[in-house]
């Protein structure tokens, strides 16, 4: 019988909930790693039951746990994120004088979509690291951190962090807050700038190579040199791989969020959550709202079916937004309220799959033959 | 046993909750420390019988004592003491005896 597992990592460890395909009943396991902040949890692509956790607190730093029985079991693998090559440099801090590099957390797990025992791990400060060895032993792909505008890079609110990759390998495409998005077409030795097209008010100068604070990206695997991105302010599309960004907000109530998904069938239907500014973080007038537009941007539709009506000042961070791939596709979002989200229905109706946890970090979704 | 001299000395210790989970141990260890009882030696041996701590209790990279941890021992703060400095001779002697244990503890204002 075919199985849905979702992963939420939350404020104060990690859950696991199930459902068949109907995604009607949920059963919730957890806490996992009790009292720990689980940034991101997620199933390796070529073998779901292996599951990779980033399990942080500021008292005693970053693990990575890892699990081969589906979250049965889990034994932490190795945490030495180490900046290779010596002395790593200084990035700028927010008083813009400079800062050295100090590794603080992982904030992003993406296991490799073809090999087994590769998993990749966006950290902050600012670099990017690969695992052949189920994460046992990490080694920085340097290529990043030593590119030559690294020294000009700033942390955005949350810490100068990689909290987006995307593989398409040898293709890899990463977002920094606050640098920008980059892409290496080989594999990680050498990186890109591609933030042309990206407007930012909140730097000196508006249409920078690098300083903006990209939310998130998504592409679809299918087309994989189309990007949708959240910035801190707009929603843009590319389909040049980066190259070139255009503004998608359209009839949005504001364009200011988190998270942005892509529909698993239907490479131009994406979803975001508008929140109603940068000093706001809750959704405009209390009312929880996921936007859909079935156009690639621009167009968008408000679907509140089952999402509160009034009086919510939640917030959906970046890594909060998933969906499945079951023929009626999944659309899943966990918020800072401890609610996590489910549509069945490609986003015209939701309902919470569970109310109560510690506010939400992340949402990733399994589905299990 | 050792209070600062050759040897070897079996030190009680205590672990947070949080650490004893990681490391799959109830209640207090015990940890083998050679030579000199210093601070880096009783955690550099405490991390050899239990490499799950590692970059737990010290920074990878600096080899420092993270921000939010502290090292207590005989009602006395050890935390900023040098690492490879002697502990105090009476702490030393305490320790060394079993009779009491060195603390790792999560500090009030971290996490």
């Amino acid at each position: 019988m075919t199985q849905v597992r979702v992963l939420a990592g939350t404020r104060k460890g990690a859950f696991m909930l199930t459902s068949d395909e109907k995604r009607e009943k949920w059963s919730v396991s957890g806490p996992y790693f009790g009292g720990w902040e689980i940034y991101h949890l997620k199933g390796s692509p070529v073998n779901p039951n292996r599951i990779y956790a980033s399990q942080n607190t500021g008292w005693f730093g970053q693990l990575i746990q890892r699990s081969d029985d589906g979250g049965l079991s889990w034994q932490p693998v190795g945490n030495d994120f180490s900046y290779a090559g010596g002395d790593p440099g200084t990035h700028l801090w927010y008083d813009g004088t400079p800062r050295p590099w100090e590794f603080k957390r992982i904030w992003h797990l993406e296991p490799s979509r073809t090999e087994a025992e590769t998993v990749y791990a966006g950290g902050e400060d600012a670099a990017l690291y690969k695992s052949v060895d189920g994460g046992v032993t990490w080694t920085e792909l340097t290529g990043l951190r030593k590119h030559a505008s690294a020294p000009q890079w700033q942390p955005g609110a949350g810490g100068l962090c990689v909290h987006t990759v995307i593989l398409q390998e040898p293709r890899i495409y990463v977002a920094i807050s606050a640098a920008g998005t980059f892409r290496s077409d080989d594999g990680g030795e050498t990186w890109l700038p591609i933030n042309h097209g990206l407007v930012s008010d909140g730097i000196p100068d508006t249409d920078a190579e690098v300083g903006h604070c990209v939310h998130h990206v998504e592409a679809h695997p299918t087309r994989p040199d189309t990007l949708f991105m959240q910035k801190h302010w707009d929603v843009m599309r590319s389909d040049d791989a980066g190259a070139n960004w255009t503004e998608i907000s359209g009839n949005l109530p504001t364009d200011f969020g988190f998270p942005i998904a892509v529909h698993p069938h239907e490479p131009d239907t994406i979803y975001v959550v508008p929140i109603t500014s940068d000093s706001l973080h809750y959704p405009p007038d209390g009312r929880l709202r996921v936007w859909r537009s079935r156009t690639g941007g621009n167009q968008w539709d408000e679907l509140s079916a089952g999402l509160p009506e009034r009086d919510c000042y939640v917030n959906v961070y970046r890594d909060a937004m998933s969906v499945d791939t079951l023929g009626d596709a999944g659309i899943y979002f966990g918020t800072t309220g401890g609610q996590v989200y489910c549509s069945a229905d490609s986003g015209d109706s939701w309902a919470p799959i569970a109310r109560d946890l510690p506010a939400v970090l992340s949402v990733e979704v399994q589905v299990l033959p | 046993m050792n209070g600062g001299t050759g040897g070897r000395a079996e030190v009680r210790v205590v672990l947070p909750a949080h650490l004893r989970t990681l490391a799959r141990v109830h209640g207090e260890v015990v940890v083998s420390v050679p030579g000199c009882l210093t601070q880096r030696a009783l955690l550099d041996a405490l991390e050899s019988d239990f490499p799950v701590l590692g970059g737990t209790i010290r920074d990878r990279q600096t080899g420092k004592r993270r921000a939010f941890v502290r090292f207590y021992a005989c009602e006395q703060d050890l935390s900023n003491n040098t690492p490879d400095a002697p502990l105090p001779p009476s702490v030393a002697a305490a320790l060394a005896s079993g009779a009491e244990p060195f603390l790792v503890v999560g500090a009030m204002a971290g996490g």
